[in-house]
């Protein structure tokens, strides 16, 4: 391809059909191939890949949830079927990671909104406490408020 | 004053015409405080090794030159210091994500075609009819800080995405994009959100972060990314929700 | 080059609202319900009373969008990771069926339970 292009250049620019066609010289580039093993290379990025399977542990809550909701609309006696499975050593151990995963999530995802926000007031941005610190002010009420109901209302 | 201790660089040497991939060159250079890793290759290539190639120019960090991979971190080579990394051995390797061309150079073309695709200029109907453009400190404010990049080309050997993904447009240049979308003189918003609105244009970052964290010139690409992401959202419900708006 | 618009926006917006939803409720549900209660920090609770806190419509659509939004944050997250973790993006459409479907089976089956608790 690289002489049929050099030669009808040769030929464009008015040259006698003599003229030697000279090639261009393309080095061979060395292009290594990303392992799925990538992330383990560096801390920053392992830090990234367990963020991101965080997401895991929400969809986790979420079926958790779903599984205790159908469990209490179908009578006492499946919801205590229920606490049952849920007292189990493993699910208990599951649940205990799940939580950490959560904790990661919300820590994180606050410590990030103030990126995606560039709020300006007067010209100078706002410091980045002034919007993550809000938001977790506002989980841990909105946290005490919800076991509150729970212990007073259950 | 100059101390009689050596420190060794582990320099990755790659020949198109004679090698199949990469391997690692030992050499012993001495250590002097003030030198930087720019200096130390200079060294080699004048007294050891003239095959050694690699890019450089200003050696004071602004003319983007001089990146290599410093024991796995990306940095410039005229902004690392030689004596930090005694006793060593200090390894050098090109740029991760971009395909070698020889020794530590590069091939940077693709991403020379990213930057063109985000319109990094300023796109405006005529002339304001009023001669210069003025701008207050404010609304200078809200770009400058992206406007500091000098293609240095960390932030893509930084980013897992860009190795992941060839056609992903990368930090820079979307960080780029974002200053000229925040310029209060460009009027080229929409037509470059047609453009980047894209899974491999904003979309296909995820936050990890490490552009921003090894950027020399604290331009934060990762947090340009993600304001230009919530702009493209709002935009996109702006238009969903008032179709016949005018743009 | 490319002139179909994205609807990446609209995605990325649920994963936002989700995540927002995520960081704020889930935490404090399963420490209750997950951690607490069988572990017996805190009391189990009556049966009736919370099926009957559950009954409440404000609960319903509480926990509706508590169950909801959270399987999009985690359908548009969990696709990157496929993508970037397993490079598997050639996969694009089963991978995009797959994480949606499981957020929209979830919403569904949370909007049935829900509305007949």
């Amino acid at each position: 391809m690289d002489s049929a292009a050099a030669r009808a250049r040769a030929s464009a620019d008015g040259h006698s059909s003599t003229a030697p066609a000279y090639t261009e010289f393309h080095p061979r580039w060395y292009r290594p191939r990303i392992s799925t093993y990538w992330w383990l290379g560096r801390w920053p990025y392992v830090k990234f890949i367990l963020r991101e399977l965080s997401s895991v542990a929400v969809a986790w809550t979420v079926a958790f949830t779903l599984f205790q909701l159908w469990s209490l609309s179908q009578g006492e006696v499946a919801y205590s079927t229920f606490t049952r499975r849920a007292s189990s050593p493993i699910m208990i151990a599951l649940n205990v990671i799940a939580f950490g995963f959560l904790l990661l999530h919300s820590i994180t995802w606050f410590n990030l909104a103030p990126k995606a926000m560039a709020v300006r007031v007067s010209g100078k941005r706002l410091p980045a406490i002034l919007i993550s610190g809000p938001q977790f002010l506002a989980w841990f009420a909105i946290s005490a408020i919800v076991l509150w109901i729970y212990m007073v209302r259950t | 004053m100059a101390r009689n201790i050596d420190i060794e660089l582990q320099v990755s040497r790659y020949s198109p015409e004679q090698d199949l991939e990469p391997h690692l060159q030992s050499y012993r250079v001495p250590i002097r405080d003030e030198w930087v890793i720019l200096d130390a290759l200079n060294y080699v290539k004048d007294k050891i090794d003239g095959t050694l190639t690699f890019r450089w120019s200003c050696r004071m960090g602004i003319c983007g030159s001089c990146g290599y991979m410093i024991n796995g971190e990306p940095k410039l080579g005229c902004a690392t210091f030689l004596k930090d990394y005694a006793p060593g051995p200090v390894k050098i390797e090109p740029l991760r994500n971009f395909p070698i061309v020889r020794d530590l150079v590069i091939e940077i073309s693709d991403f020379l075609e990213k930057l063109k695709k985000v319109k990094p200029w300023l796109i405006h109907e005529g002339s304001n009819g009023q001669g210069e453009y003025l701008q207050t400190p404010d609304q200078l404010e809200q770009f400058r800080q992206h406007s500091m990049c000098i293609n240095c080309l960390l932030c893509y050997a930084a980013c897992p995405i860009s190795g992941l993904d060839p056609i992903f447009i990368g930090p820079a240049a979307l960080a780029l994009a974002h200053r000229y979308n925040k310029d209060s003189r460009d009027q080229g918003s929409a037509e470059r959100m047609a453009t980047l609105s894209h899974p491999d244009g904003i979309w296909g970052c995820t936050f990890v972060g490490e552009c921003t964290r090894v950027c020399p010139k604290h331009v934060d690409p990762a947090g340009a990314i993600q304001q230009y992401k919530l702009a493209a959202a709002m935009d996109g419900m702006k238009s969903f929700l008032m179709p016949w708006g005018k743009r | 080059m490319e002139a179909k618009k994205s609807h990446e926006p609209i995605f990325w917006t649920l994963f936002s609202a989700g995540g927002v939803v995520a960081a704020l409720l889930l935490p404090v549900h399963l420490f209750i319900f997950g951690m607490a209660v069988p572990l017996h920090w805190i009391h189990g609770p009556a049966y009736n009373l919370l099926l009957s806190l559950a009954q409440m419509p404000i609960a319903r659509l509480y926990l509706f969008v508590m169950c909801s939004l959270p399987l999009f944050h985690f359908a548009h997250r969990f696709r990157y990771t496929l993508y970037d973790g397993l490079q598997i993006k050639h996969l694009n459409e089963v991978v995009f069926a797959s994480c949606y479907g499981i957020a929209v089976l979830g919403t569904v089956a949370a909007g049935w339970l829900l509305w007949r608790i």
